[in-house]
């Protein structure tokens, strides 16, 4: 009874916001398709320990190198382990490690944009220098460097992942806040005697949020591809966790002779995973960019 | 001038841009009563808005008070720690600013900005209480108090700009600085505006400074009137004294420029030329270049505040000898 009821009202909310979005165009479909995409591939993997039909690290379920029947729905690998299984519970790793990677992103960048720009002067000097330098490496081979220094592991992968992202949020936040900082209703909240903590908090950064979800979701594509590099190259996980990165490279070796399937879907995976970021990140920040919205429709 | 609710003596404003300092007040002295209206008029860059923001300490960037006083009551205000001076801002003294499309927070309710105010200086107060006030506020000024559930953007800038002043009574302050209140908004809106400053004043009995371009604007509804010109103050007056004796060239040069139905042959008259830059300022009297009297003395001399009767302040050597007449 309640459980229905609950369902309702989820439901209820649901579709005037899906239809709403559909609604506002070009945009609103490419939040939509991309919520999709990333949603079900998120879920498949959280249920893919109770439906997938072998265990994707067990070898030997059939034999080596079978291609795609209707047992075996993407074939096996070079060790008999079904690929359908493995690819169904192969992105958990690169979830945690972006998912992950992105809260720290946010977690540091933000807070030390606002500190910084809202301060300005040597300290804002200080920092800007210091983010400018760490964007000025190319990120995937700083991960890399990172990842060899800190080791294996989702946590030590998600920070030297985070790392290369920080200096994006930081200077995302930091020119929002120069602009708005300037705007009369900040200068009218300090005429009012406001703290530069209730400044901070209430007025500045709640207006720098369009712009932080939008950096957030467009950088969770680039860090699924960066987790993918880094398990590629064998800086992931254990290699008895089923991971897209890892069969990617195993994979390899193995499409010289004929067999595609083994790195094909892997691959495809993470191409929808970051594809659905990016058309989400796309999306949301035509419709969250007030800019446009005076100007087009 | 020992008494007064304000009292501003010998300030001094500077903005310190490279090399050169742009002396944007110069040498203010003035005093504000309780429940008083001071009208403050000048052109673009004579220095009334950084007068304006100097009284609460808000000087923007790179600006700086180099000399003078403001009392407020028996506290002087540029000698205040921070924090005092913040309590004092919103209590004693309040500021409107002049763009009321700009000046509330886009992504806040009315309500919460009144909720923020409140309990920034009186933490005790329960937020459904501050809201209770805050409808109350917004009746007072002639909003709809269901209107307190409203982002800013589904308001009109008149709407806005009554929220603003609402706000800047919400603690009861003593005194009220409006900066260019109506700038932003159509002249029947104005006219409300101002009637509510007015009437506001009269029931709370705050005092008011009213900072414009605006001339006629001023004449009808304050006490005192003060002209500044290129940063320095040249007539202060009582508003009738301005309006029927203005003594000062460029008083004089206002007042005609004001359009008057009445006399149906009358001819507007311009004041010729701009105002100087603040860097490159005349020598003498800041006027003469464009001033109709003009002579010799003017060119060269720095021109000393006159007071001829009551009061009246005139900042030219026309006036002199004739103190206290």
């Amino acid at each position: 009874m309640t459980q229905t009821k609950i369902r309702r009202s989820i439901l209820s909310q649901l579709i005037p916001g899906i239809t709403s979005l559909a609604k506002r165009g070009l945009a609103g479909w490419l939040v939509l398709i991309g919520a999709i995409l990333t949603l079900s591939i998120i879920v498949l993997t959280v249920v893919s320990p109770w439906v997938s039909p072998y265990n994707p690290s067990a070898i030997n379920v059939g034999h080596p190198l079978l291609p795609p029947t209707s047992q075996y729905l993407f074939g096996t690998d070079d060790l008999g382990r079904d690929m359908f299984s493995r690819v169904i519970s192969g992105g958990g790793i690169m979830l945690q490690v972006s998912i992950l990677s992105v809260i720290v992103c946010f977690i540091i960048g933000v807070p030390l944009g606002l500190f910084s720009s809202h301060t300005g002067g040597v300290v804002d000097k200080f920092f800007n220098l210091i983010m400018d330098s760490v964007y000025a490496f190319p990120g995937l081979i700083l991960a890399i460097a990172l990842a060899l220094v800190l080791g294996r592991g989702v946590i030590n992968l998600a920070l030297s992942i985070a790392v290369i992202y920080i200096p994006s949020y930081f200077r995302v936040i930091r020119s929002q806040v120069l602009s708005i900082k300037e705007m009369p209703y900040v200068e009218a909240a300090n005429a009012a005697g406001a703290k530069r903590r209730t400044i901070l908090a209430r007025y500045i950064l709640p207006n720098t949020i369009p712009s932080i979800v939008v950096v957030a979701t467009v950088n969770f594509a680039d860090a699924i591809l960066t987790a993918a590099g880094l398990t590629f190259i064998g800086m992931g996980v254990n290699a008895t966790v089923p991971d897209w990165g890892w069969d990617l490279s195993n994979g390899r070796q193995l499409l010289l002779s004929g067999n595609w399937w083994v790195i094909a879907f892997p691959g495809l995976m993470i191409i929808l995973l970051a594809l659905g970021f990016t058309l989400m990140g796309e999306g949301l920040s035509e419709l969250l960019n007030p800019r446009l919205e005076q100007s087009g429709e | 001038m020992e008494q007064g609710l304000l009292r501003v003596d010998s300030l001094n404003v500077e903005y310190r841009t490279g090399k050169r300092n742009l002396h944007a007040v110069e040498d203010v002295t003035f005093a504000v009563e309780k429940a008083e209206t001071l009208g403050i008029v000048g052109e673009s860059g004579s220095g009334k808005s950084t007068l304006g923001l100097s009284l609460i300490g808000l000087v923007p960037y790179p600006g700086k008070i180099t000399s003078g006083t403001v009392f407020l009551k028996d506290k002087e205000i540029l000698k205040l720690k921070k924090n005092e001076l913040r309590n004092l801002r919103g209590t004693e003294i309040c500021y409107v600013f002049q763009d009321p499309m700009t000046s509330l927070n886009p992504v806040k309710k009315i309500g919460a900005h009144f909720v923020e105010v409140i309990r920034t200086h009186e933490p005790k107060t329960t937020s459904n209480d501050a809201l209770e006030r805050a409808k109350k506020l917004l009746k007072d000024v002639g909003i709809q108090p269901e209107r307190v559930n409203d982002y800013p953007h589904q308001l009109s800038g008149g709407m806005r700009q009554r929220v603003m002043i609402a706000l800047a009574i919400a603690l009861n302050p003593s005194i009220v600085v409006a900066d260019e209140p109506t700038t932003a908004l159509d002249v029947i809106v104005q006219e409300k505006i101002l009637d509510l400053l007015n009437r506001l004043r009269d029931t709370y009995g705050m005092a008011l400074i009213l900072i414009t371009h605006d001339l006629s604007i001023v004449l009808q509804r304050s006490d005192n009137i003060m002209v500044m010109y290129a940063g320095q103050m040249v007539e202060y007056a009582a508003s009738e004294d301005i309006y029927l004796k203005p003594k000062h060239p460029y008083t004089q040069g206002l007042l005609k420029s004001i359009p008057n139905i009445e006399l149906v042959d009358q001819k507007l008259e311009a004041i010729r030329g701009s105002p100087p830059d603040l860097l490159t300022m005349p020598a003498g009297c800041r006027f003469w270049p464009r001033c109709q009297f003009a002579f010799d003395k003017c060119r060269r001399q720095e021109v000393p505040l006159f007071n001829t009767n009551k009061g009246h302040m005139v900042r030219c050597f026309l006036l002199e000898g004739n103190e206290g007449k």
